[in-house]
């Protein structure tokens, strides 16, 4: 089933072309790779979808209703850098999301209520791997801690689709590789679906069932900013025969 | 050789060295006392420490003309108008710098007047003050609001402005409406650098103080400064600095460890 769907997208600011013509829809319980060079409109792809942004032209459709173009609770995201408050203990940061569904006004809950949502927020900090540091703040934790805090915290939202803007660009290459298999585990566990943008292109084929290649189709040599990015390549890799990284060894130079 | 910034006193030796230069000031004015009154037993202009324990046990006694020690009635009467005036800045900063902050609507509205208000020089408008709120607290409380929540308010508003845009759309994909955000996002980090803003404010607070009271009070530091000015009553101006500078001092650091006690994680263990 169609969970995401671009209709003939276009982002321009002004008379600079970003994005044109992204056409394309993403399956429920898929991983899409994003990919392609700087300046691609692989990040301004992912804030079409979080709502950050509004397209110029065109449709997106979530769950087969129009998306609104604000952020909100059914697309959970993580950024490689400041995904979580520094003034909230790691606990608090996951608590965080059940405590504003549950309490307009305090934006906090209390009582029988807060005792179990901290229950479901140690459950969840345990599926990353933080049960231990649920008392710490975030400057406390390493880089990789941050980015496992910051998934928590928006999983515990059970979002429709959960967008991950580079979020392993800043870690470790050891670190990067638990963090390969954590978002792998929860993927499948939970059924989630995932969009992720990355400079990696190896990452980019290793966890996705699916990598979108973004680059201009086009170039004006007069005037550059004229033709926008799209998706110029479109692997499925849960099919036998699948392509590799190597097919992308060309792209962006 | 080292080089001079990486030189660091250490625990005894970095109290030793702050005290040197104030034992330093200390030791020069009682030498400067001491020529003075030998030349002069009767000068009134560097009083001896003796002449000045005096004045302040006079201050401190009860005027029976009065029933009060001028002292405690001063200080209370200042730090009366100084407290509201801080109270009423510091609630103002708050949500209008938020608000600022916060929402582009408001800050496009109201920006460009808090900028213009902020480069007004308080005292200038002083005598407006008298005029509408007459010669009263209420006039000497607005000049120190005056004087000192524009900049307050600028300095919050930036600092909420600074919240990396992360944060925002993190918080509202985490279901967060922009009432619960303020709350639970923007306020909590707003605080430690409300609390730094306030510390600053501390000092023309009292500028401002001073300044209305020794222009229009019965009561008050200020005004008992600029009495007894007319008597050349050295030996009483140069303890009620030192007393002022010693609560500006404690509300200084009062604030500092209310803010490392409710905001611990805006104060890491820092290397220098």
């Amino acid at each position: 089933m169609d969970l995401l769907t671009f209709r003939n997208v276009w982002v321009e600011y002004g008379d600079k072309v970003v994005l044109e013509n992204v056409d394309l829809s993403i399956k429920q319980g898929s991983f899409v790779s994003i990919v392609g060079p700087s300046g691609a409109g692989k990040s301004t792809f992912l804030r079409l979808a979080l709502g950050q942004e509004a397209p110029t032209k065109g449709a997106i459709d979530l769950d087969g209703r129009k998306l609104r173009a604000e952020p909100g609770p059914d697309r959970g995201v993580v950024f490689q850098k400041y995904s979580v408050f520094p003034h909230l203990s790691a606990r608090d940061n996951v608590v965080f999301g059940l405590d504003c569904a549950g309490s307009m006004f305090r934006g906090r809950l209390s009582g029988a209520r807060r005792r179990a949502a901290l229950e479901q927020a140690d459950a969840m900090l345990a599926a990353v791997g933080l049960g231990d540091s649920g008392d710490v703040y975030p400057a406390q934790l390493s880089g990789g801690m941050q980015q496992r805090l910051a998934i928590a915290q928006a999983l515990i939202k059970k979002p429709r689709i959960l967008l991950l803007d580079e979020p392993f660009g800043a870690l470790d290459p050891g670190v990067r590789l638990d963090m390969h298999e954590l978002i792998t585990g929860l993927w499948r566990e939970h059924g989630l679906t995932i969009m992720m943008v990355t400079h990696d292109i190896k990452e980019a084929f290793k966890l996705g069932t699916r990598v979108l290649a973004f680059d201009k189709r086009r170039r004006d040599p007069q005037a550059p900013h004229r033709y926008g990015s799209t998706a110029v390549y479109d692997f499925p890799l849960d099919k036998p025969g699948a392509v590799g990284p190597e097919a992308l060894a060309g792209l962006g130079d | 050789m080292r080089r001079l910034l990486n030189v660091r006193p250490r625990g005894g030796l970095s109290v030793l060295l702050g005290l040197v230069p104030l034992l330093a000031v200390a030791l020069v004015y009682l030498m400067a006392s001491q020529a003075r009154h030998a030349e002069n037993p009767r000068d009134k202009l560097l009083p001896t420490p003796t002449a000045m324990v005096e004045a302040v046990q006079m201050m401190a006694r009860v005027d029976p003309l009065t029933g009060d020690a001028p002292l405690v009635v001063d200080t209370v009467a200042s730090l009366r108008r100084i407290g509201t005036a801080l109270g009423i800045s510091t609630a103002l900063a708050l949500v209008l710098g938020l608000s600022l902050g916060l929402l582009p609507l408001l800050r496009a509205k109201f920006g460009p007047l808090v900028a213009a208000i902020a480069v007004v020089p308080p005292i200038a408008i002083l005598p407006i003050l008298f005029i509408v709120f007459g010669l009263g607290e209420t006039a000497k409380i607005a000049l120190i609001v005056i004087g000192i929540t524009p900049v307050m308010v600028r300095d919050l508003a930036a600092q909420v402005g600074a919240i990396p845009e992360e944060q925002l759309v993190k918080a509202q994909t985490l279901g967060a409406s922009t009432w619960q955000l303020a709350l639970r996002v923007a306020l909590p980090q707003a605080m430690p650098r409300l609390i730094d803003s306030l510390r600053l404010s501390l000092c023309p607070a009292w500028v401002y103080l001073i300044s209305a009271e020794a222009i229009a009070a019965d009561v008050g530091l200020g005004y008992r400064i600029f009495l007894v000015r007319r008597y050349l009553s050295m030996d009483i101006i140069l303890p009620y600095v030192v007393w002022i500078s010693i609560l500006a001092v404690a509300m200084d650091v009062a604030l500092k460890l209310v803010s490392r006690r409710f905001y611990p994680w805006a104060h890491p263990a820092r290397g220098r």
